[in-house]
């Protein structure tokens, strides 16, 4: 049991955080919001430049060879500095799918890109119907000769609007629901045959719905194995849940550290409204809930890679759900205690809660988690996935 | 970063619940994990075990009878304790004034109490509460004037957990009232036998006796008996609140409980199935022990810092908040689980004899065995919240000390 940070992990933690705090400033974020904008391109250059696009890929790609830790320690400043960029998108989610599952051969190819910052990728899995269920699948891939036609519906795909390729699953066989028969497809956004829409959610970053009309992929495209995609889309979002928690803890340091800020410095009555005692007690629940949450982040982080799938679940569903409840609880209150300024566009207070909030619904709530917490059965274990070997044309 | 128990650690979880396995008396078990009374001897018993193990006092120095354990070790150590059914040690000597003494105390009041405290052949309690002061310890009345080689000692103390089992108090007592509230309190050791010394039962609202007033009328105490100097009570008192303050999460004995919990839930049944097939019921049970869990990783996090040379600071006030949260969440779900069951008032089946049938007409139906001890128990546990400092002083300590408001 050793909670230190290596000399290695410190530094990436250091430089991330000297960047952003050098590059992201909260009125950069506010114009590239109120301009409809997905992201920057000379911030992503500049993660890029410093290898944090790479952090949880092999160093035989670029990366970085880091694990849940260093994804936790990216992941917390991009929440302190709230950064809209598709950093879950790209590289938790499409890349943790090519990382965890694809073929030699595609990681060759799409890893490097990642990594420099040429290629931006979305993971289109939830669909309208899909709420927070992992299984419900309804787009259908059907074969055509060695090729694949995609029918169906993607919706909340997260970076997608600025993605050059979408991750796409769909049903190869069985019905919506079934844990067998999910493929996995990486589809070209400018395929003529995929329409969609792009809009902004309430935390200000972008997302798509996407139409595909009869998409055709070649077998090339196909990510994982046939019909075997589903143990696979747990991994990538567990990764992305872990990822997700300790950004949550950047985000309530940020705003548990502002509300102190402010507790001493508004004044009413006469005194500084830190004096209160009824105060003083919710900034400290503020606290006590930063700190567990905290601990549950390094939790998510140090399981998230486990070989157990029992312990790795566990781990990462009850670190969401205490994170959901912890970031309403602080995030709430530091509006709460905010007063009025809380509640205006001006102050970045708000725009943390709404983060916050918008982090809890990703990958479920804390309802969800709870209810998938209580259903965990001890030494259950997902199917094993394998990486296939390159489908050479046979004459 | 490693989550992982390093295999040093795992062997000696192992090598704890070995012990556990060969030493725990049987029936003390069952007790504890029955939830019936706990008598002095049943306390006994366990206390001679560890310490004729050489394992009563881990976080002693070496010197004085401790293991040299970490603090790792130390967390592993008392989780496995209370997992297998371990009663709770009596904390006032062990974890209160054996510390102060190491500390604090004179070369004659190490050698004299020291070994009494880890042979349990000296029991001891605590006098600090006094009705006027409660959180606002410093406020306390009880006097000390000293007339030669003596101290005479007048006041009351109340709320003292176990003085009817102890030979042996130490007390906070006011010995000057010029000056700053805190500077004029004093710590005095003094026998509970000595003339003038009155333990009256306080009974609480489960109908159980723990606590007592104890009433000191011109009793005297040699001067020998003041810990450290005049006037340095205060903050003798307060180098207790940075002592081994994992241990007051209580997470093991709250895992312990968490897994009864779940037992019962599953025996009793709500609307044709299970209660614990009930959506709503087990939403609860997961919210708590998720909150369980993120409470055993923040121990383990100030635990790793301890181990590292970091004392523990302020910060553990969250573990003592978050500790009784659960505990108390704990208690109720188990009440809430056995419904009506809950209801009978059967004390005299917590005790040592009690056989399992049910008192009282046939007809009357006092539900499952697991049932009758547990509302008694959601009564009793409403103490952890206000007892060690309320969680409202505890929210203080935080506030002031660790956030700067």
């Amino acid at each position: 049991m050793d909670f230190s940070l290596t000399e290695e992990q410190q530094m990436l933690a250091d430089s991330v955080e000297r960047f952003l705090q050098k590059n992201y400033s909260f009125e950069l974020r506010r114009e590239m919001v109120a301009s409809r904008q997905a992201m920057s391109q000379e911030v992503w250059e500049g993660l890029a430049g410093l290898g944090m696009l790479g952090v949880p890929f092999a160093e035989e790609h670029g990366g970085f060879s880091g694990g849940g830790v260093e994804t936790m320690l990216v992941m917390e400043a991009l929440g302190r500095h709230l950064v809209v960029e598709p950093y879950l998108a790209t590289v938790i989610l499409a890349g943790g799918a090519i990382d965890l599952g694809g073929a030699a051969w595609q990681q060759k190819i799409l890893l490097p890109k990642i990594v420099d910052g040429s290629l931006l990728l979305a993971f289109a899995h939830f669909e309208p119907e899909s709420r927070y269920e992992l299984e419900h699948v309804a787009t259908r891939a059907k074969a055509d000769g060695n090729n694949w036609v995609l029918e169906g519906r993607k919706s909340l795909v997260l970076g997608g609007s600025v993605a050059e390729k979408l991750i796409v699953s769909a049903r190869t066989s069985g019905e919506p629901g079934d844990a067998q028969g999910v493929t996995l497809f990486i589809v070209e956004c400018d395929d003529e045959n995929l329409g969609g829409q792009e809009y902004p959610l309430f935390d200000g970053t972008r997302a798509l719905d996407v139409q595909l009309n009869g998409v055709r992929v070649g077998p090339d495209s196909v990510i994982g194995t046939l019909d075997g995609a589903m143990p696979l889309i747990e991994r990538v979002a567990q990764r992305a849940t872990a990822a997700l928690c300790a950004e949550a803890v950047g985000v309530m340091s940020v705003i548990h550290e502002a509300t102190l800020e402010y507790l001493k410095t508004r004044q009413q009555f006469g005194v500084p409204i830190a004096r209160f005692q009824v105060l003083q007690h919710r900034a400290v629940d503020m606290f006590i809930q930063l700190e567990q949450a905290r601990s549950m982040a390094v939790l998510a982080a140090g399981r998230v890679d486990s070989e157990d799938a029992y312990e790795r679940r566990r781990a990462v569903i009850a670190a969401k759900e205490f994170i959901g409840r912890a970031g309403r609880f602080v995030g709430q209150q530091a509006i709460q205690l905010h007063g009025g300024m809380g509640m205006t566009d001006e102050l970045a207070v708000g725009h943390y809660f709404k983060r916050l909030s918008a982090i809890d619904i990703l990958f479920g709530d804390a309802a969800h988690q709870r209810a998938q917490f209580a259903a965990l059965k001890q030494g259950e274990q997902t199917a094993e996935f394998a990486r296939p070997r390159k489908a050479w044309k046979k004459i | 970063m490693d989550l992982a128990f390093t295999p040093e650690e795992t062997a000696f979880r192992q090598e704890v619940r070995s012990f556990l396995e060969e030493k725990l008396p049987g029936e003390v078990k069952r007790k504890v994990l029955e939830h019936r009374r706990i008598r002095k001897d049943d306390v006994h018993r366990w206390h001679k075990a560890l310490f004729e193990k050489g394992w009563i006092v881990p976080g002693w120095p070496v010197e004085h009878g401790g293991t040299g354990w970490n603090a790792v070790q130390r967390h592993i150590f008392e989780e496995e304790c209370a997992l297998a059914g371990a009663p709770r040690l009596s904390p006032f000597g062990l974890s209160m004034i054996g510390p102060v003494l190491i500390a604090f105390g004179s070369d004659e009041q190490k050698s004299r109490y020291l070994p009494g405290i880890l042979s349990a052949d000296v029991w001891w309690c605590q006098g600090y509460s006094e009705p006027g002061s409660g959180s606002d310890l410093a406020s306390l009345k009880t006097r000390a004037e000293r007339r030669g080689d003596v101290y005479i000692v007048n006041g009351q103390k109340t709320w003292t957990t176990h003085a009817h089992w102890a030979d042996m108090i130490f007390c906070l007592v006011r010995t000057s009232s010029s000056g700053k509230k805190q500077e004029g309190i004093s710590m005095l050791l003094i026998d509970m036998k000595s003339p003038g010394v009155e333990v009256r039962p306080i009974i609480t609202i489960e109908g159980e006796h723990e606590v007592n007033e104890v009433w000191f009328q011109d009793v005297e105490v040699p001067a020998d008996n003041l810990v450290g100097e005049e006037g340095r009570g205060w903050s003798i008192a307060k180098f207790l609140l940075s002592h081994e303050r994992t241990g007051i999460a209580g997470v093991g004995h709250s895992k312990r409980e968490l897994r009864f919990l779940k037992h019962v839930a599953a025996q009793e049944r709500a609307g044709g199935r299970p209660l614990i097939e009930d959506p709503l019921f087990r939403d609860r049970i997961a919210q708590v022990e998720i909150d369980l869990m993120a409470l055993e990783m923040t121990v383990l996090r100030v635990a790793a810092a301890e181990r590292e040379g970091k004392a523990p600071g302020p910060e553990a006030s969250i573990l003592k908040i978050k500790g009784t949260d659960i505990q108390q969440a704990l208690t109720e779900l188990q009440m809430e689980a056995v419904g009506p069951s809950a209801l009978p008032h059967l004390p005299m089946a917590w005790g040592d004899n009690w056989i399992g049938a049910t008192p009282g007409p046939e007809y009357s139906t006092p539900g499952p065995e697991y049932s009758t001890p547990l509302a008694a128990r959601y009564f009793n546990y409403r103490k952890v919240s206000i007892y060690g400092g309320t969680n409202e002083i505890q929210r203080n300590i935080i506030a002031q000390r660790v956030l700067g408001l």
